[in-house]
């Protein structure tokens, strides 16, 4: 299912007109995010729901307005420790932790919140203009 | 993913392809683990040329097969980084750290 997801980012990604980094770095972040969700929300229940949405929206950027996708993750599962949620120093070579990581590397804003028994998070990407969107 | 072994003399080379995330890195972490701690192979080698996308438990994949290769004093190489997967080792940090080659030939030589 995540293999799903993330060709569905790639091509909204795309048709939005981000550049090809961009694109790939948008998909990552949603992959770990959704990856996260499943592995410490949901303590790796693959059946529970995870709302998805994505807007474009216009995003502070030097100064002025501009281009930027918006995409909300909202689930009911566990909520995360936010002492637990600072990733792990990247000089500290083993397994796990990463994904966190990533997806604050990828993204421009990521904000974590809780409200009425569900998490949210939401993840912003400034759309460069390195290429014409294809469509709104 | 789709993960097939070779055999050259002392060396395992993994064939990968595909997609490398939260479903399918248990697959991988399993191949790894097996080839270098129970049968001690003195080096395994990982073609990545056709892994489409690997996520962060994939990465985590690579750097217990990393740490079980010195934990058992064999070699542990990888060939093939393709844009994507460069990206996410970079973006680990962690490219210095394992033993990359460009091709096969290379990663076999003695």
């Amino acid at each position: 299912m995540l293999c799903v997801v993330r060709n569905a980012v790639g091509e909204l990604t795309a048709k939005l007109g981000f550049s090809e980094p961009d694109c790939r770095a948008v998909v990552r972040a949603v992959d770990e995010a959704l990856t996260n969700i499943i592995r410490h929300a949901y303590l790796g229940n693959l059946e529970q729901p995870i709302d998805a949405s994505f807007h474009r929206i216009d995003a502070p950027k030097d100064g002025q307005s501009g281009d930027a996708l918006e995409i909300i993750l909202e689930d009911n599962g566990v909520t995360a420790n936010p002492e637990k949620m600072c990733g792990r120093a990247l000089e500290d070579v083993r397994p796990g932790g990463l994904g966190l990581h990533f997806i604050r590397e990828c993204m421009d804003t990521v904000e974590f919140t809780h409200s009425d028994g569900r998490n949210r998070l939401r993840l912003v990407k400034i759309l460069h203009g390195q290429t014409s969107p294809k469509g709104s | 993913m789709q993960i097939a072994a070779r055999h050259l003399d002392k060396i395992t080379i993994f064939d990968v392809s595909g997609d490398i995330d939260l479903a399918t890195s248990p697959q991988l972490r399993k191949a790894l683990l097996r080839e270098l701690r129970e049968l001690k192979m003195p080096r395994v080698v990982l073609n990545l040329g056709a892994v489409r996308y690997i996520d962060s438990s994939g990465v985590a994949s690579l750097v217990e097969g990393l740490k079980a290769s010195r934990d058992v004093g064999s070699r542990f190489v990888l060939f093939g980084l393709n844009k994507t997967v460069r990206e996410v080792l970079q973006l680990s940090k962690l490219v210095k750290i394992f033993e990359i080659y460009e091709n096969e030939e290379q990663s076999v030589a003695p």
